[in-house]
């Protein structure tokens, strides 16, 4: 028998360490000694604290777990949810990057190995760079911070680039709300982010990495240091990776609470030590990145989909999605939903699906009045645009955009001119103040809103001329983004600004 | 944002000789003042200003260029903060829980506006935005301990309970 118990960070804040607690306590009292393993989260974060334990016949579930269940749970009194595999929630995906996730403690190694890791690192150190950007480009991988750029393009750019040194940035500065997957992975499987970033340093010739992560993920910076701890005494990392006789190290650095640092150039800057403020580009980072010099800089989930890239070939990667947007995306849904948590998807799913059908609708009961997908800089999607797949261009195509794939849900009690101001607030306390459009149009825009609020329907105008030069004139996404959720709120929305849908349009 | 009236305190007294290792053992990193930043404050609780000119002087910069790094995050302190440091989530995800209303309630039970801390010195409370907790929203953090689906009276409680 083995018992599992998850020990991510949302299991944490809903109880798990009270429940290990009663755990060890139940097991002595029955004279068992039953190994405990420690696992990331499976990602139904409505169950969690999740309790699996494993009779030989699969892993069965019991959730959400408090320390008073426990007793009964070991004594059969308790009736699980069965396999963990054949819940719905989870039985639907399809999981590459998250495979391992929940599943494996995420500080063993040998676990890791068990499970298919290594296979692509040991894959790509007997590939040249060149097939490796090969191998990247047909699987048709795109940034999955947001941006959505081709991955295999940029780590050629970094490839082909002449220096005396070159680096990995992983960004790992996860600050959208409704998004939890760089945190998930980080805390759950650290060594596939690791594999990541070697094959990304075996291809472009960078010998040192860096993750640049939040202060606000406290249990993702002590997972990722300590794996990394791991790696280098099992020569993952080091000076002759896996024996290719090729380099790659890296270290984790931490932010200190600034949203704008998710931004490539203002995380390039903070890393250096500077204030995080914006860089105009060009030049390109993967010319000249961090401390001058060529770098890749990729998003968690980027990177850490890379291994099971190499591990079971680009084209099965690529065999999974819709039009451009290739393989699979972690959808997080969050917010006002009854079954939230994170749903790893071929893209293609209809966002109605995942919102009524996967996430089972609001928590709260009521309908669904309004979606945000993307994060604060994302678009308010209502019900009329349900319909819209989940992909970079079919978002795109809709007025909205995927981003770091992050879907909040609100119901029918959310108020869309206060998100709107919101989500100027945000901006106007996260700019970084480089650009006039975003310091000062952001605080003209929380006043524009309020004017708007007490009835002043002249300021509508005014809103939509702030928000295009806003879109138009920012230096990078956090003012040219502040527009989509308050533009979107609006035109959806209309009434709740005093105005009627035709005027709106 | 409007931090609460606080009677004024004297700040404590840190001698450079304490902060020195603090800034030695980061020197041969690239990129070193965010890690010798963090370690002051953990050390401390906040940046003390001796740290200032001493930091310009270790890594060739001007005073007025550290002094906008501590600045421009939100994390670093030019004081120490209460003994607890409440944290509540603003960002949208928990909004669509109730999170904004509950924190107004919070702060109105413990008489403090956001940024704020208590007369006793016990607790201050401060915005974040977002924990990645948003799948149990809303969500909080108290010094170092988490916690999804919270509500004003586990909230309280928690404060309460702390201890110190």
């Amino acid at each position: 028998m083995k018992i599992y118990l998850s020990m991510d960070s949302a299991a944490k804040a809903l109880g798990s360490e009270e429940v290990a607690v009663a755990l060890s306590a139940a097991l002595e009292a029955r004279g068992e000694t039953v190994e405990v393993i420690r696992v990331g989260s499976r990602g139904m974060v409505w169950l969690e604290p999740l309790l699996e334990i494993d009779r030989g016949q699969g892993r069965e579930a019991w959730g959400p777990v408090a320390p008073e269940d426990v007793a009964g749970i070991l004594a059969g009194e308790v009736e699980s949810l069965g396999l963990t595999e054949e819940i719905p929630f989870f039985a639907r995906q399809t999981r590459l990057t998250f495979a391992r996730c929940g599943v494996i403690d995420p500080l063993s190694l040998p676990d890791y190995e068990a499970h298919g890791g290594l296979a692509g690192l040991r894959r790509a150190a007997t590939m040249t760079g060149e097939a490796i950007i090969d191998e990247m480009k047909t699987s048709g991988l795109r940034g999955r911070g947001g941006a959505g750029f081709p991955t295999g393009i940029k780590w050629d750019t970094v490839r082909m680039a002449h220096a005396d040194q070159k680096y990995i940035v992983c960004n790992a500065d996860e600050g959208d709300s409704g998004t939890f997957a760089d945190r998930m992975i980080m805390e759950g499987d650290p060594f596939c982010l690791i594999e990541g970033m070697a094959i990304a340093g075996l291809c472009t010739g960078a010998t040192k990495g860096y993750v640049y992560t939040r202060s606000e993920y406290p249990d993702a910076v002590a997972v990722m240091r300590e794996a990394i701890i791991r790696a280098r005494a099992a020569g993952v990392l080091g000076d002759d990776v896996l024996g290719s006789g090729r380099a790659f190290d890296m270290e984790v650095r931490v932010g200190a609470g600034a949203y704008v640092c998710g931004e490539e150039t203002s995380l390039l800057n903070s890393l250096e030590g500077k204030r995080g403020v914006v860089r105009a580009k060009p030049p390109l980072p993967a010319l000249e990145g961090f401390l001058g010099k060529p770098t890749v800089v990729n998003n968690v989930i980027s990177l850490a989909t890379v291994p099971v890239i190499f591990e079971k070939g680009a084209q099965h990667f690529a065999d999974f999605g819709l039009g451009r947007s290739r393989g699979t995306i972690p959808v997080q849904i969050a917010g006002n939903v009854k079954h939230g948590g994170l749903f790893e998807t071929a893209f293609g799913m209809s966002l109605g699906d995942l919102v009524e059908d996967i996430g089972g609708g609001t928590a709260s009961g009521r309908p669904v009045k309004a979606v945000q997908i993307g994060g604060p800089l994302g678009a308010y999607f209502g019900r009329d645009k349900f319909d819209t797949p989940f992909g970079y261009e079919e978002f795109d195509g809709q007025g909205g955009l995927i981003g770091h794939a992050g879907v909040v849900v609100f119901d029918d009690s959310a108020d869309m001119l206060g998100m709107a101001r919101f989500a100027m607030e945000f901006c106007a306390v996260e700019s970084c103040g480089k650009c006039t459009p975003c310091r000062i149009g952001a605080v003209r825009g929380v006043e524009t809103l309020d004017r708007i609020k007490q009835g002043d329907g002249a300021a509508v105008e005014l809103l939509t001329d702030l928000c295009e030069t806003m879109k138009d004139g920012s230096l990078c996404a956090l003012g040219g983004f502040t527009p989509y959720p308050v533009m979107s709120a609006l035109e959806s929305f209309p009434e709740e600004f005093g105005l009627t849908k035709e005027a709106a349009e | 944002m409007n931090p609460q009236p606080r009677a004024p305190q004297a700040l404590p007294e840190v001698g450079e000789e304490e902060i020195r290792p603090l800034i030695d053992r980061n020197l041969h990193l690239e990129g070193p003042l965010l890690p010798m930043l963090h370690d002051i404050q953990a050390a401390f609780g906040h940046i003390p200003e001796t740290a200032v000119p001493m930091l310009a002087a270790a890594l060739n910069l001007g005073r007025a260029e550290v002094h906008g790094v501590i600045s421009f995050y939100h994390d670093f302190r030019k004081a120490p903060a209460g003994r607890h440091v409440l944290k509540i989530c603003r960002a949208e995800a928990c909004q669509s829980m109730g999170g904004e209303a509950m924190a107004e309630r919070l702060l109105a039970q413990l008489g403090l506006d956001w940024h704020g801390t208590s007369a006793d010195g016990r607790v201050t409370v401060e915005p974040v935005y977002c924990l990645g907790l948003c799948a149990c929203a809303p969500a909080v953090m108290l010094d170092d301990t988490l916690m999804g689906r919270a509500s004003e009276a586990r909230l309280m409680a928690a404060v309460e309970g702390a201890e110190g």
